[in-house]
């Protein structure tokens, strides 16, 4: 029978390999959500079988009401907070992994060798730093908390003798047994948690969120390992690499070390550089409707979007002004940056939501070239994506970016809140050009108004 | 100290000398591998659904929960079953809340295919 549980854990982990390969188009990516489930569900089912006098009222309880949550959660969520969703998510995954070492600790009817001490101590805290570090992280995501980085001095400092006390305790369960070692060693986690977030600003979320989606993998792996389970394993190791890359594409993105980003901003020392010399620079401004009867009397438009489309939950007026244009004749797409947002893709599913058709909308890698050829592009909520100084300005903090080349389109339109500057605290020379209007306004507002005008 | 030693050692007798451990890492490792190749694949428009299913997926953590929910020697309530049974709540949260929320999003990228 031993046999057959394994077969079945092996084929649940196909299952979720072949849920993730679906995700590598729109159109197969439903039937990969689907094998996922039955996969969940195959190792679920053998899971009660495989385990020794399980309780099975109690699992059914807990069954039931976790699907309950969830399902309402999945249901309600507002599409702009999927980020801080995706992040409680993780925190879920790093407690579930704490319980476990916590309850496979105090399992009086089983004894654990050295290797599988070994082996709980990691997944316990990888689980409990996963578990903090994404509340914090879900606190800064939903404005709960500030999402201003928090630095003092030997902070990092402070970390490592954390961390090693950690080790330390980690070390101490493993000589002696003792319990309280344990649980020493995951309040230690805990905080060195909340302590690796604080100092990492807003806009540094999508790596962030990328970074706790492969924590959460690698818990699950580590738990795996201590119970000896393939199919944990398997499934804690995909989702840990897919986290993994997802954080490389993040910091690609922004030309940035994924070191650099865990360090906290733009470098605590470089502060706000080369924010000009304070005299007041020349730029235009304009009413959405100077921006609508342009955009109007263009052939083709570009629009890109950013965090601040997202805040302003701009995305169905936008939909609206895209089809009214393209009644006017004119070629409308949307040119995403990956770090637009706070998490990977954030754009992309804010667009589908509003029915954007996913055609329309286009990578950067994708759009770049196009950008000299086209008549007007608006920029709503975006900054330092498409600040040229990236390109152009090498004592930039952003210098070696890759930007969305907005500046080299024939006029420019940018809506903002105001002029002032972004995350990363630098002036950007794309608003001072002598092709650019900005419009100042909420983005949904002005969005609004634009449509009426036109 | 001497019985689970005596465990490992017959566990490494039986998998033919090779210990269990090497075996779960020779696991880990290849999936690592596929893991990597399959997410390089998937669209950037769809990093998002893929962070959703990656929570579902990371949901698995309900097996090694439920594999806590056991009667102990007689014991049905004991710590280990009641942290356990809180784990399976909470991982199966993640699973359904996961697996739902993407199915959303996708429902959302379908509708514009006509």
């Amino acid at each position: 029978m031993q046999n057959l549980y394994a077969i079945s854990y092996v084929i649940s982990a196909i299952l979720f390999i072949l849920s993730l390969r679906g995700l590598s188009s729109p159109v197969s990516a439903r039937r990969g959500n689907v094998y996922g489930m039955i996969g969940m569900g195959l190792a679920g089912v053998t899971t009660l079988f495989v385990a020794q006098g399980p309780v099975l009222w109690l699992i059914a309880i807990a069954v039931v009401a976790g699907a309950l949550v969830g399902a309402w959660k999945a249901k309600t969520v507002a599409m702009t907070a999927m980020p801080e969703l995706v992040a409680a998510m993780h925190s879920l995954v790093g407690l579930a992994a704490v319980l476990i070492a916590v309850a496979a600790i105090y399992h009086t009817g089983q004894s654990h060798t050295q290797v599988q001490k070994i082996e709980l101590f990691l997944g316990a805290f990888i689980g409990a730093i996963t578990f903090t570090a994404s509340i914090v992280a879900w606190g800064k995501l939903s404005g709960r908390f500030a999402s201003k980085p928090v630095r003092f001095a030997g902070q990092h400092v402070f970390n490592l003798v954390v961390f090693l006390a950690m080790v330390g305790f980690g070390v101490a369960y493993f000589v002696t047994d003792s319990h309280s070692a344990f649980l020493m060693m995951l309040v230690l986690a805990l905080l060195l948690g909340v302590m690796v977030i604080v100092p990492i600003g807003g806009a540094d979320m999508p790596v962030v969120v990328s970074m706790l989606n492969s924590y959460s993998g690698w818990a699950a792996a580590g738990i795996g390992f201590t119970l000896d389970n393939s199919v944990l394993i398997i499934a804690g190791a995909c989702v840990g690499s897919s986290g993994a890359i997802l954080s490389y594409i993040m910091c690609r993105a922004m030309n940035r070390s994924l070191v650099s980003v865990l360090l906290g901003g733009f470098g605590a020392a470089e502060g706000t550089a080369a924010s000009g010399d304070g005299a007041a620079r020349n730029y235009k401004s304009g009413s959405p409707e100077d921006a609508a009867f342009l955009m109007s009397n263009a052939e083709s438009v570009v629009i890109v979007p950013g965090y601040g489309l997202a805040v302003s939950r701009a995305q169905h007026a936008l939909q609206e002004l895209t089809t009214m244009l393209e009644e006017h004749g004119v070629k409308v797409r949307y040119a995403i940056h990956p770090v637009a947002g706070r998490m990977p893709g954030h754009m992309n599913v804010l667009l589908a939501e509003a029915e954007v058709p996913y055609d329309k909308v286009l990578e950067m890698e994708e759009i770049n070239s196009e950008f000299p050829t086209t008549d007007v592009v608006l920029v709503i909520g975006a900054n330092d994506v498409v600040n040229p100084a990236a390109k152009s300005d090498t004592t930039s903090p952003i210098y070696g970016m890759p930007i969305l080349d907005a500046y080299k389109a024939r006029t420019v339109l940018v809506v903002k809140r105001s002029m002032s500057v972004g995350y990363a605290g630098l002036d950007n020379d794309l608003f001072y050009m002598d092709k650019t209007m900005m419009v100042f306004g909420d983005a949904k507002k002005v969005v609004e108004e634009m449509l009426h005008a036109i | 100290m001497n019985e689970p030693i005596a465990q490992a050692a017959s566990a490494i007798a039986q998998a033919g000398g090779v210990d269990p451990v090497v075996a779960s890492l020779t696991v880990f490792v290849l999936a690592i591998f596929v893991g990597y190749h399959v997410v390089w694949n998937v669209t950037p428009a769809l990093h998002t659904p893929l962070m959703a299913v990656t929570n579902a997926i990371s949901g698995i953590i309900v097996v090694g929960a439920m594999l806590q929910v056991v009667d102990i020697q007689g014991e049905v309530i004991t710590l280990t079953s009641v942290l356990g049974a809180i784990a399976v709540f909470i991982a199966s949260i993640n699973i359904f809340g996961g697996f739902l929320v993407t199915r959303r999003m996708l429902e959302m990228f379908k509708k514009k295919e006509r």
